[in-house]
């Protein structure tokens, strides 16, 4: 059976590493979106969060013999309290500043943890090995590899929770009356300074875990977060910042417009995205689930 | 009246950025008393309670609430010595609904109990059959009455209201009134700002004039009253 040319399984194949491609997307997108929401920077060093996951969940194997269920849980907590000192120690100087400063400085920082990363372990991949659920499972059209299925409901679950945290609990009314007037949240009473410290810890800790979902699939290098970094930022401007499900939706459909692209006409899957994106920005210029502001 | 003065101001200077707003503001409100600051726009009457709160830039000086010094403290910190602010601009939050906004506000473990939400319902009743309106659909009267009503759930005791009745009905404006004196007869202590100083001599204790960000002169209603040519051109533009 074919469409277009290209038989059915190969398709529904590249449709499904879109999937997984997509989550990771919808984890780093919803991280740097809330980030933004929460602090008004436009945070840099993302990619190289989600890369320091990877490699925390490496080199727990490797150095320490700790299993992938407890790098999912202690990467994200690594990676948070991190996240959490670069936010007191310099973050919390430019907010008042304009978003350039932000963007300058989550640039220079991750430069050097990127760099130290890179002297530390040089630029080539490190294979995982093995992934901690083996097996495939035959979905008739196409055979899956189980950690794949896992990755993605590991993805929806964790954005599952986040949108549950933020539209329908105590904390989450905070954090968005806050990205709408912090200083009146304050005025209530309301410690919005640790609020901010732990929305850019939650933020880069769900990409972190992204990062410990990925080192299985992906070769995870110094350098991998650059590529994702641009990407995820495209995904962002796509979906505005309007919403959570949106952002959620603009990853997934992302991966899945790139992975087609690679189907069809492999030489544009590298820019489908930014293509994509000038066409919405014309349309749209808050992305499509962006709110008017 | 006996005890700590609700609020002390003493030399209070505060800038916004390099430029000094307010130049040394001394003032008090005792427990239970309603006091009303006028002045011309810009007099830097909203810059005194956004002072007051630590919302603006560097502070000088000393503003004690309920006794305790409170100008080195974070604004979350000072709020908590029980105080509710409702801001010139509202500032109900558009993305949530009504009742959200109205239990946005956390409650003070100050040991005084806030009015219960049915009895903000009976002040405002408006809000009721509001209540699952989001916030940017509300009216300005409506989100007028919202921002004072989701103050008094929390517990506060000292109440800094900027220009209630600005720019409202004149039935929506009684409302705020009535609400006003009905808050005062439970001993809440109320700072207010005013344009209108006819809205305010009904309801408060003295009124207080500013000028260049310093208090110039200090009148009561009765007073006011009296001197109704002086006090027009204190105001006037
Ligand atoms: N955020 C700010 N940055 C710099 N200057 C400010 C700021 N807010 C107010 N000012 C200045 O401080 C002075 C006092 O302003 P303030 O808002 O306190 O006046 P006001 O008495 O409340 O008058 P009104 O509300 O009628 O305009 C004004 O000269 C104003 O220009
Ligand atoms: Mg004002």
């Amino acid at each position: 059976m074919d469409l277009f040319g290209v038989p059915i399984t190969a398709l529904m194949a590249q449709l499904m590493i879109g999937l997984v491609n997509g989550c990771f997307y919808a984890v780093l997108s919803l991280g740097l979106a809330v980030i933004f929401g929460m602090l008004h920077v436009i945070n840099f060093t993302h990619g190289a969060m989600f890369m320091l996951g990877a490699l925390l969940s490496w080199a727990g194997l490797h150095y320490f013999n700790i299993n992938y269920w407890v790098m999912l849980v202690m990467a994200p907590l690594i990676v948070g309290a991190f996240g959490i000192l670069l936010e007191r120690l310099f973050l919390r100087r430019v907010y008042h500043l304009d978003y350039l400063y932000g963007l300058l400085l989550t640039l220079g920082l991750t430069l050097i943890i990127e760099g130290a990363v890179r002297s530390a372990y040089g630029v080539s991949g490190r294979p995982y090995g093995p992934p901690p659920i083996a097996g495939v499972t035959n979905l008739g059209f196409l055979m899956l590899p189980n950690y794949r299925l896992w990755v993605i409901v590991a993805s929806l679950l964790v954005c599952g929770a986040t949108w549950f945290m933020i539209e329908r609990t105590r904390l989450g009314a905070y954090l968005r009356a806050a990205t709408e007037n912090a200083s009146l949240v304050e005025a209530f009473g309301v410690n919005v300074p640790m609020m901010v410290s732990l929305t850019f810890g939650f933020g880069v800790a769900l990409a972190a875990f992204a990062g410990v979902l990925a080192a299985p699939v992906m070769q995870v290098s110094a350098l991998t977060g650059q590529t994702l970094i641009v990407i995820v930022f495209a995904v962002v401007v796509i979906g505005g910042m309007g919403s959570i499900l949106g952002t959620v939706v603009t990853g997934i459909g992302l991966g899945l417009v790139e992975a087609l692209t690679k189907v069809y006409y492999p030489e544009a899957s590298s820019m489908v995205m930014f293509l994509v994106m000038v066409l919405v920005l014309m349309v749209r210029p808050n992305g499509l689930f962006g709110g008017g502001e | 009246m006996s005890g700590t003065p609700a609020l002390v101001l003493d030399n209070v200077r505060a800038w916004y950025g390099e430029s000094l707003v307010l130049q040394g503001v001394d003032f008090q409100v005792l427990p239970g008393e309603a006091v009303t600051l006028l002045g011309r726009n810009g007099a830097g009457r909203t810059t005194t309670l956004r002072a007051i709160l630590g919302l603006t830039g560097r502070r000088q000086g000393s503003i004690r609430v309920f006794g305790e010094e409170t100008l080195g403290q974070p604004t979350y910190r000072i709020a908590r010595h029980g105080i509710g602010y409702c801001p010139e601009e509202r500032g109900i939050f558009a993305s949530l609904s009504c009742e959200e906004n109205l239990k946005l506000p956390p409650l003070f473990d100050n040991g005084s109990p806030g009015l219960s939400l049915d009895e903000i319902y009976q002040l405002f009743p408006n809000l009721a059959e509001r209540r699952h309106s989001p916030g940017k659909a509300l009216s300005g009267g409506e989100q007028q009455m919202l921002a004072l009503a989701r103050i008094l759930r929390t517990g506060a005791k000292l109440l800094l209201l900027d220009e209630i009745s600005e720019g409202l009905a004149p039935v929506i404006v009684d409302t705020l009134g009535e609400a006003i004196r009905a808050l005062r007869s439970r001993g809440y202590t109320i700072l207010l700002v005013e344009q209108n100083f006819h809205f305010a001599a009904a309801l408060c204790d003295r009124l207080l004039f500013m000028e260049h960000g310093r208090i110039i002169e200090t009148l009561t209603p009765v007073q006011l009253e009296d001197q109704a040519d002086r006090v027009s051109r204190l105001l006037s533009v």
